[in-house]
């Protein structure tokens, strides 16, 4: 079954939308991280007198990767193999789910650390496993807190902004049995590496997602700013990787763009701190049994939409939720899937085939900072608009909006309509109208009356006024 | 020159002003202004929300409606880049040759308002008159589709009397959107909750915008909470004075 982490539960946008802004804390929390961020971002990118050039490199590596997929899918296998490593297919996230439990359990190992995977949220491999009698222990200094706090991720690079450090003492000092701890960042961080350490040592099975999958090579490549995905990738002898199909780049050498556009779009540095690259197997150093599970789950079916397939370009850097000025209010959990944002309410739809997301490709101005942010330069507005219009011609439009939409049409199809329906509405205001302003209109409008005041319909339209001035004879 | 208004359908019916200050504006500048009256609406809001075909239909109104105009100018940020980012894709897309070669004829003769005066008619001081703090919001639609850049600052600058004040944030969104304003209501009013703010905050008597759409949320939201800030087009506050 195509799964996207538990969003098929979730509720529709505007609902948990509403319930995360009457959350002052974590709005507070969204902003001041999102707002560091940026402007981290916007220092790192100012610099760059290539930034344009390497977003449209970029850009064309991508959309020339994901039309030629099948061919460097099978070159990475290839390679990969040939290196010393096994390359496993999953159609779907119960078939990922299982061959990594398969392998876990062919090698003996009941425990692993996982470094930083969305993909793994999205399959809901840490409660397969669990469900398996494994034990995942996440190593990501955010997913750890996510994981000890058993919380949702907000955030595709920062999966616990929507908590401050008084949040996370709170969680520490219960999970790990540490009442002392105060909220010094300092004083936290040196907890979660005492507490990580033991696992580091102990734990022989390593798990990661992958930031690029390279054909050429049939390298993975990870990258972090902690170390300890370094720690979870070289130290066991086991390790799994977890990659969707659309990761593949073609050319070691393409990792000369994508490392530039990455760490400057996702976290506001030149470079990020640990760049982790492994093909295959060296015999007696690192991992000594390495595999690589590529996932579809969706990935193939969003292909086939010409209109929407650049979605699948994304590195996931975030600068869009950064960017997003209904992120910025909301956070991640409204999104109700792994993947928020604006590139949350475009790939959560179509890996679902819109099933249970319909009310993401709404939950956006298309104010364009997005896509002015996308270091891959996907158009996310317009794949809006085009999932927009993919659930009006499936008929999944509300009735009441397809209804405006038919009387506006109608109103907009001639000037004498127009003229009318402008009358119309001027008689039709007059029961809400008090001191020209409008008050408790009816649905759909009172959506913009309960919260905003509303000019009443002014007397002449334009329209009207140049008819008089035209009969009058001008100026 | 003769120009061709296209006052956009809820500028037509909610603010009737904004239309007049362009006319008052361009016929002092010493042009000529037609209004063709079988024009009603860009098509954006459909467009927008998924109605793909009945944007359509409204694109090829357009066109019909305009057709022959030389220039044609619209005071709406939005309208404009509906017609120039979208109409020439929609074309492209009905495969209808004909209307894609009467498109791209088109667009190019479309112009925004302070784009029209900053560089097709080469104006920046077109001899306003208004003695107040003004500050300045530049749509989204302006900043990133249009790329007005500094043109409705540079007009307001020149104005006599008039103090522009900076707004912080100035990039982000009011929160307006179309059918989001309704359909995420509570989203969009926090937007444009923040947005008011910042707009108070600049101890401004008067926002200005290139986008009445903007102005409806912003001056909306201002209302709702008591505040004293007008919200005027840029054109209303360019139409001001005698002209000289």
């Amino acid at each position: 079954m195509i799964r996207v982490g538990r969003a098929a539960e979730a509720p529709p946008f505007p609902v948990a939308a509403k319930r995360a802004l009457g959350n002052a804390q974590l709005r507070r929390n969204v902003r001041h991280a999102t707002n560091v961020i940026r402007g981290k971002r916007a220092v790192v990118v100012g610099e760059m007198p290539d930034w344009e050039q390497l977003r449209d490199a970029a850009h064309a590596i991508k959309e020339h990767t994901v039309r030629y997929l099948d061919f460097y899918l099978e070159q990475f296998e290839e390679n990969c193999t040939r290196a010393g490593g096994s390359v496993h297919w999953a159609a779907d996230a119960d078939e990922a789910n299982r061959i990594v439990i398969d392998i876990m359990r062919a090698a003996g190992r009941t425990e692993m650390i996982k470094v930083k995977t969305m993909t793994s949220d999205e399959t809901g491999l840490n409660r397969a496993l669990e469900a398996a009698g494994l034990v995942p222990h996440e190593t990501d200094l955010a997913d750890l807190i996510i994981q000890l706090g058993e919380d949702r991720p907000s955030h595709i690079v920062v999966p616990a902004l929507h908590l401050n450090r008084t949040e996370i003492r709170d969680i520490f000092r219960g999970a790990m049995n540490r009442a002392e701890l105060t909220d010094r960042p300092e004083e936290l961080a040196a907890a979660a590496r005492q507490f990580l350490r033991e696992k580091f040592l102990r734990v022989d099975a390593g798990f990661s997602g992958a930031n690029f999958a390279i054909a050429d090579s049939g390298s993975i490549c990870v990258v972090e700013s902690e170390g300890n995905g370094r720690m979870c990738v070289t130290l066991p002898r086991v390790l799994i990787t977890l990659v969707g199909v659309e990761k593949v780049i073609p050319r070691f050498q393409d990792l000369e763009v994508f490392l530039q556009v990455l760490a400057r779009s996702a976290t506001g540095e030149r470079m990020n701190p640990y760049n982790s690259i492994w093909t295959g197997v060296t015999p007696g150093d690192g991992p000594q049994e390495v595999h690589v599970v590529l996932l579809d789950n969706g990935r193939t079916a969003v292909l086939q939409d010409e209109a929407s397939r650049e979605t699948l370009d994304c590195i996931r850097c975030a600068a869009c939720l950064n960017a997003c000025p209904v992120y910025q209010q909301t956070g991640g959990h409204a999104y109700g899937s792994i993947y928020s944002g604006p590139i949350g309410a475009i790939l959560t739809p179509q890996l679902q085939s819109m099933e249970h997301s319909r009310s993401l490709p709404y939950a956006s101005s298309l104010c364009g900072a997005c896509y002015e942010a996308c270091p891959v330069k996907i158009d996310i507005p317009e794949i809006l608009i085009h999932l927009r219009e993919r659930l009006v011609d499936a008929g999944e439009a509300p009735a009441g909006e397809r209804w405006s939409m038919k009387a506006a049409a109608a109103a907009f199809a001639s000037e004498r309509r127009l003229g009318a329906a402008q009358k119309a509405a001027r008689l039709a205001q007059w029961p809400f109208a008090r001191h020209g302003q409008l008050s408790h209109l009816p649905p759909p409008l009172n959506a913009w009356t309960e919260h905003r005041a509303l000019a009443a319909i002014p007397p002449q339209s334009f329209r009207e006024w140049w008819a008089t001035r035209e009969r009058a004879g001008g100026a | 020159m003769l120009i061709s208004l296209f006052i956009t359908c809820y500028k037509d019916t909610l603010f009737p002003d904004t239309g007049k200050a362009v006319v008052r504006v361009l016929e002092r500048l010493g042009h000529r202004v037609e209004f063709r009256s079988a024009q009603t609406c860009c098509g954006q809001m459909h467009y927008n929300t998924g109605y793909t075909a009945d944007a359509r239909a409204l694109m090829e109104k357009f066109v019909r409606d305009f057709d022959g105009a030389e220039t044609i100018c619209a005071p709406s940020a939005s309208c404009v880049a509906m017609i120039r980012d979208h109409y020439p894709k929609m074309a492209a897309a009905s495969g209808d040759a004909g209307l894609h070669r009467r498109v791209d004829e088109l667009v190019p003769r479309v112009f925004e308002f302070t784009e029209l005066l900053v560089d097709k008619l080469g104006v920046t001081d077109v001899g306003a008159s208004f003695p107040h703090a003004v500050t300045l919001h530049t749509s989204c639609h302006s900043i990133r589709s249009l790329q007005l850049g500094d043109r409705p600052a540079r007009l307001l600058r020149a104005v006599r009397g008039l103090e522009l004040r900076e707004l912080a944030d100035a990039d982000q969104c009011c929160g307006f959107g179309g059918t989001f304003a309704v359909k995420n209501a509570d989203v969009s009013a926090a937007m444009g909750a923040d947005k008011a703010r910042r707009v108070v905050e600049t101890g401004a008597a008067v926002c200005a915008a290139a986008d009445n759409s903007c102005l409806l949320q912003i001056g909306g939201t201002l209302t709702q909470r008591g505040e004293p800030v007008r919200c005027l087009h840029v054109a209303e506050i360019l139409a001001a004075g005698d002209g000289r």
